[in-house]
């Protein structure tokens, strides 16, 4: 029989955990239970960790616990049911701040007085009720605002792998972005997951650095927190930037790092329950529950803020068809994805563009947004890499002279497209005019004929101007 | 009916007990927040639910109303234009309700009770009239008549039956039926989505839908009444082709389901679609469209429910004698859910842990596509088109969805992300692509648009298959090694695939193709090949011939606007006879 006591609060505590596993209890002999629920448990040396409720069968519930079960056993541990999901003080004073990927401060300050308390789980924005990204950001980056353009409200993931450098890019985005001629209440909400020290540290100083950090709000579970409560830090994030955007109209650039970490713990917790696994062990239901997390950002009518997300993730073997990328890639708008073979080159940043993609581009493009040559270039640019990288494999089977005159020159386009037009300063912030203009010059290396894909009017308009003197 | 009582709750999956009135797709009402939920499973008196909305905070002992009526929809005037979640309930209503954000236990009709629609009878007092016949028309939107057909189950002899407006829920006519009842009739229906729709016959498809996408149109057409899918990886554009074809295609109705992807997209079709003109009517596009969005971060068994919402609502307007066009973005969203809840239900998981009965599900699924003759009277044949785009994992079309798919559907849009990557769009390949209407295509063409117009197609066909052969070789000896036919065709082959099967989605003139132009370009092409051939064997080298305007001429014909493509057709053929009598 669970041993019933009365607390203060008038939550029921129970002393009947009856199982432990992995991250896991079970917890029997409960009343009144709900799906969802946050736990209190209490250790027996006073330590009080959370948790929340997975399952509940007549009166046995399934708890995770957030900080790990580590020390608990199962007759002195008492568990608290706290009649309501798990909720986070907000208000504009977490700028500036740091948490833990709970919630919690950590930097020392005070706790935050609560203008408003909300669910993590947020809720679904009605499809009805959102508005279109169109907003051009520029982030100063040829490779992303020429060919893969972010737009303010979208989901844009950069697909890196281990020891590439995404935090560098993350960094260079979140300082160069901006809206053209605009000056609007900007914020940043931070979430790490499971990185390490050094990498935390790198963003914290970079966003001193340029005194980004006021208008910042981290959320760190580092490497060494524990793992389960990674669970939790997306959410706590998107809590945190919804308020600051749809409540507070601050425009909102969100960085997720690393996504990696997170589907890991999830993939734990999904095994500790033995579901079926799916793919590679992550559980079936790994697609739904990155998009409750990913669909949280866009731009809602008649609200003035928005939410771009920015998730870092590293692809396990750099293999992009392994379910986090895959899954990821099937929710987003598009993805950045970073080549080992361009950073061997020492190419910053080594974004492939050819597999790269911003869904969105078209909506924040042309006329009135960038330049109305914009949409042309870049299909003109794509193509002549593509073409280019194509003249290059070839190469390498049948030799460079086996190639036709024509091909010879999109070998040597692809070469100098990638050192030109993608490499670029890590403090280098090139304006969409700089990036559309480079676009131009490195394409007059071809015969007019060549440029297909570009209007007879731009090509008047703008080729003259690059082109070098004939002989 | 009596009152279940919670046991367990896990995600989207509720059991209840006490449950034995029950019937197995009944609907329930979960705890006192009257979520709406279907039940599943019955064993003795445990009833599982699978609930369409968010469970957090439910748990055992909370009460479960049984509805004791399956899962419906709401068919009549007032659905064209509307917005829905995969259970019917209008989203922009929801909106007005509760804010930007979707809460819980909201019931709203799907239909507005309030508003009067017009109606005119097109039977008279005193005809007899049985299910299926229509007895009267509303003008629901400038594009679209609302037929008002007699519901299932009703006969017998008008005796009333009067013009005026009317909501859906007032009597537009009254039957004395044989038995000597009086039945009203109103405009509303309900049907359980779970049934496909009666018809009176199927009947095989002959017409081409005409899709104003090149390569669908002239190389894997799909026909009204047919099924078709649409496999690729992430970003390799079936989202685009949904897109354009629930935009360009001339079907009568548009049915697009958003199933399990992502809102904005939904928002896409809401602001873009009232601004594009039909071709045909020249009136905005949303005049003959109905949404249905579960979105991905919605609640994942409404995400069930919803390709069964938007069908029955699609067979719906089948049985009016439109033909009707049905997209689902995306069907694996809908087989993931189907895991999910049979994972929860612990049943025995089949291959990657779908359900053994996937396949099934699948199956009987596009099997509610066809051509149909309808019943009743007026005799007419309406048309359902299904077409589904499948989201593999890693692009792998050995997944079971895509593998279920393929054995059911006719038409196979192979999207492959290397096109892509180049940007070649839209990224269907031409080498394993297949339209299993080719046959009734070729017909069909050659009657509606010039006899020349299938082996037009079959020649281009065979060109490219020749050109990947060629890729072959060229791979182990380079180009120049080739003959100098071998290189006109490889050049030949890349113009028929950069000028004429890519086709830029956003381009405002690209966009769509009549079938007119896509002929009149076609044609040319093949046209400049045999000029080509000739000068070739009299000796001229293809480095020669590259140098000729008309390839740039030609790269060009697609954005030529419908009105002036003759014009420009007729003078690059002009320009390709002078360049060859010239030589
Ligand atoms: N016909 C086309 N013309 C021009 N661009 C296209 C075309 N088709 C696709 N694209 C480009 O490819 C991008 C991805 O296409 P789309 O969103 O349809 O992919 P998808 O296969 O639906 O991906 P997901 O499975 O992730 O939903 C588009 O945003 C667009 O930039
Ligand atoms: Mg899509």
């Amino acid at each position: 029989m669970p041993s019933l006591s009365l607390n203060s609060k008038k939550f029921i505590e129970y002393q009947a955990v009856n199982d432990i596993s992995g991250p896991l209890l079970l917890v029997e002999g409960v009343e009144d239970v709900k799906y969802a629920e946050l736990v209190e448990i209490i250790l027996p040396n006073g330590e009080t960790r959370h948790g929340q409720v997975l399952q509940v069968e007549q009166d046995k519930a399934l708890i995770q616990v957030f900080e790990g079960t580590t020390g608990i056993d199962t007759p002195k541990t008492k568990v608290r049911f706290l009649a309501r999901g798990i909720e986070l003080p907000l208000s504009v004073d977490m700028l500036g701040r740091v948490f833990d990927g709970l919630g919690r401060p950590i930097d020392g300050g005070p706790e935050i007085i609560a203008e408003e308390r909300r669910d993590i789980n947020g809720a679904p924005i009605n499809p009805y009720s959102r508005d279109y990204p169109n907003e051009f950001i520029q982030t100063g980056i040829s490779a992303i605002d020429g060919l893969n353009t972010l737009v303010r409200g979208q989901k844009l993931p950069i697909f890196s792998g281990s020891g590439l450098p995404h935090n560098k890019l993350a960094a260079q985005i979140a300082r160069q972005a901006k809206v053209l001629g605009e000056q609007e209440e900007f914020a940043v909400v931070f979430g790490a997951m499971g990185i390490t020290f050094e990498e935390a540290e790198f963003f914290i100083n970079d966003f001193k650095k340029t005194g980004a950090l006021e208008r910042t709000v981290l959320f760190l579970n580092l490497a060494d927190d524990p793992a389960i409560e990674r669970i939790a830090t997306p959410r706590v994030v998107l809590t945190t930037a919804e308020y600051l955007a749809f409540a507070k109209h601050y425009h909102v650039l969100v960085i997720l790092t690393d996504m990696t970490n997170y589907c890991e713990a999830l993939r734990e917790i999904s095994a500790a329950r033995k579901e079926v696994p799916g793919r590679r062990g992550y559980p079936g239901y790994l697609y739904t529950d990155l998009a409750t997390i990913y669909e949280r950002a866009g731009r809602i009518k008649g609200k003035k803020g928005s939410i771009t997300l920015i998730p870092i993730l590293t692809m396990p073997e750099d293999d992009k068809t392994h379910p986090i990328p895959d899954l990821t890639g099937y929710i987003t708008e598009g993805q950045i994805i970073l080549s080992r073979g361009l950073h061997r080159k020492k190419i910053y940043p080594p974004i492939d563009v050819l597999p790269s993609l911003s869904r969105l581009k078209d909506k924040g493009i042309g006329e009135g947004k960038t330049r109305e040559d914009h949409s042309d270039v870049f299909n003109q640019l794509f193509a002549a890499y593509a073409r280019g990288k194509e003249a290059q494999e070839l190469a390498v089977i049948l030799g460079e002279a086996a190639l036709s005159e024509m091909d010879k020159l999109y070998y040597k386009f692809a070469d100098i497209f990638e050192e030109r037009y993608v490499g670029q300063g890590e403090y280098e912030d090139r304006s969409i005019f700089q990036t559309l203009d480079l676009g131009w010059e490195l394409l007059s290396m071809f015969p007019r004929s060549e440029l297909k894909r570009i209007r007879d009017e731009y090509l008047d308009k703008y080729l003259p101007r690059f082109q070098k003197e004939e002989s | 009916m009596e009152v279940g009582r919670i046991v367990k709750v896990a995600g989207p999956l509720v059991v209840a007990e006490g449950m034995s009135g029950a019937k197995m797709y009944d609907v329930a009402l979960v705890s006192e927040k009257k979520l709406l939920g279907e039940i599943i499973e019955l064993k003795g008196d445990l009833a599982s639910i699978q609930v369409y909305e968010e469970t957090a905070g439910v748990g055992p002992g909370e009460p479960v109303f049984p509805t004791g009526a399956p899962l419906s929809v709401e068919l009549g005037p007032g659905l064209i234009r509307s917005i829905y979640d995969g259970v019917e309930r209008p989203l922009d209503v929801i909106a007005s309700i509760a804010g930007e954000f979707i809460t819980r236990g909201i019931h709203v009709p799907a239909l507005d009770r309030k508003k009067k629609w017009h109606f005119k009878p097109t039977k008279k007092k005193g005809d007899r009239i049985e299910s299926g016949d229509v007895i009267g028309e509303v003008q629901e939107t400038e594009l679209v008549i609302h037929k008002i057909m007699v519901p299932p189950g009703i006969r017998g002899e008008l005796l009333e039956i009067k013009e005026g407006e009317y909501t859906v829920e007032e009597p537009v006519a009254v039957v004395k039926t044989p038995e000597g009842e009086r039945k009203e009739i109103i405009m509303m229906q309900k049907w359980p989505v779970r049934k496909p729709r009666p018809y009176r016959e199927k009947v095989l498809p002959v017409e081409l839908m005409v899709t104003g996408q090149r390569v669908i149109d002239t190389f894997f057409p799909v026909t009204k009444g047919g099924t078709a899918c649409v496999p690729g990886p992430f970003g390799s554009g079936k989202t685009v082709i949904q897109h354009q074809l629930a935009k360009w295609s001339d079907a009568d109705i548009v049915v697009y389901i958003g199933c399990g992807e992502r809102g904005n997209e939904m928002t896409d079709v809401l602001i873009e679609f009232p601004e594009l003109k039909d071709p045909r009517s020249g009136l905005p596009l949303m005049e003959r469209t109905v949404l249905i969005a579960n979105t991905s971060n919605m609640p994942v068994a409404a995400r069930e429910a919803s390709v069964y919402t938007g069908i029955t609502i699609a067979e719906y307007f089948r049985d009016m004698g439109y033909s009707v066009a049905l997209m689902a973005d995306s069907t694996s969203r809908w087989a993931e859910a189907m895991r999910e809840i049979s994972g929860r239900l612990e049943e025995m998981p089949g291959e990657e842990g779908y359900p053994a009965y996937l396949a099934a599900r699948v199956a009987t699924f596009y099997e509610r596509a066809g051509r149909v003759k309808c019943l009743g009277s007026p005799e007419r044949e309406g048309a359902l088109t299904v077409i589904g785009a499948v989201s593999p994992p890693g692009g792998d079309l050995s997944d079971p969805v895509v593998q279920a798919t393929l054995r059911v559907v006719k038409v196979f849009w192979s999207l492959e992300d290397k096109l892509a990557y180049r940007r070649h769009f839209p990224a269907i390949n031409w080498l394993t692509s297949y339209s299993l209407y080719r046959d009734i295509s070729k017909e069909w063409l050659e009657k509606n648009v010039a006899p020349d117009f299938f082996d037009l197609t079959n020649e281009a066909m065979r060109i490219l298959e020749k050109e990947a052969e060629l890729e072959e070789i060229v791979r182990l000896v380079g180009v120049e090694n080739l003959s100098q036919e071998d290189q006109l065709l490889l050049e030949i082959a890349r113009s028929i695939r950069e000028d004429f099967l890519h086709q830029n989605a956003f381009h405002e003139v690209d966009t769509y193709s009549s079938l007119k132009k896509q002929y009149l370009m076609l044609q040319t092409i093949l046209f400049f090949y045999k000029k080509l051939k000739e000068l070739v064997s009299r000796g001229q080298t293809v480095a020669e011939l590259k140098k000729l305007p008309t390839w740039e001429r030609i790269a060009r014909m697609k954005y030529s606007t419908e009105d002036k493509i003759e014009e420009v057709v007729k003078s690059i053929r002009e320009e390709i006879e002078n360049a060859v009598s010239v030589s």
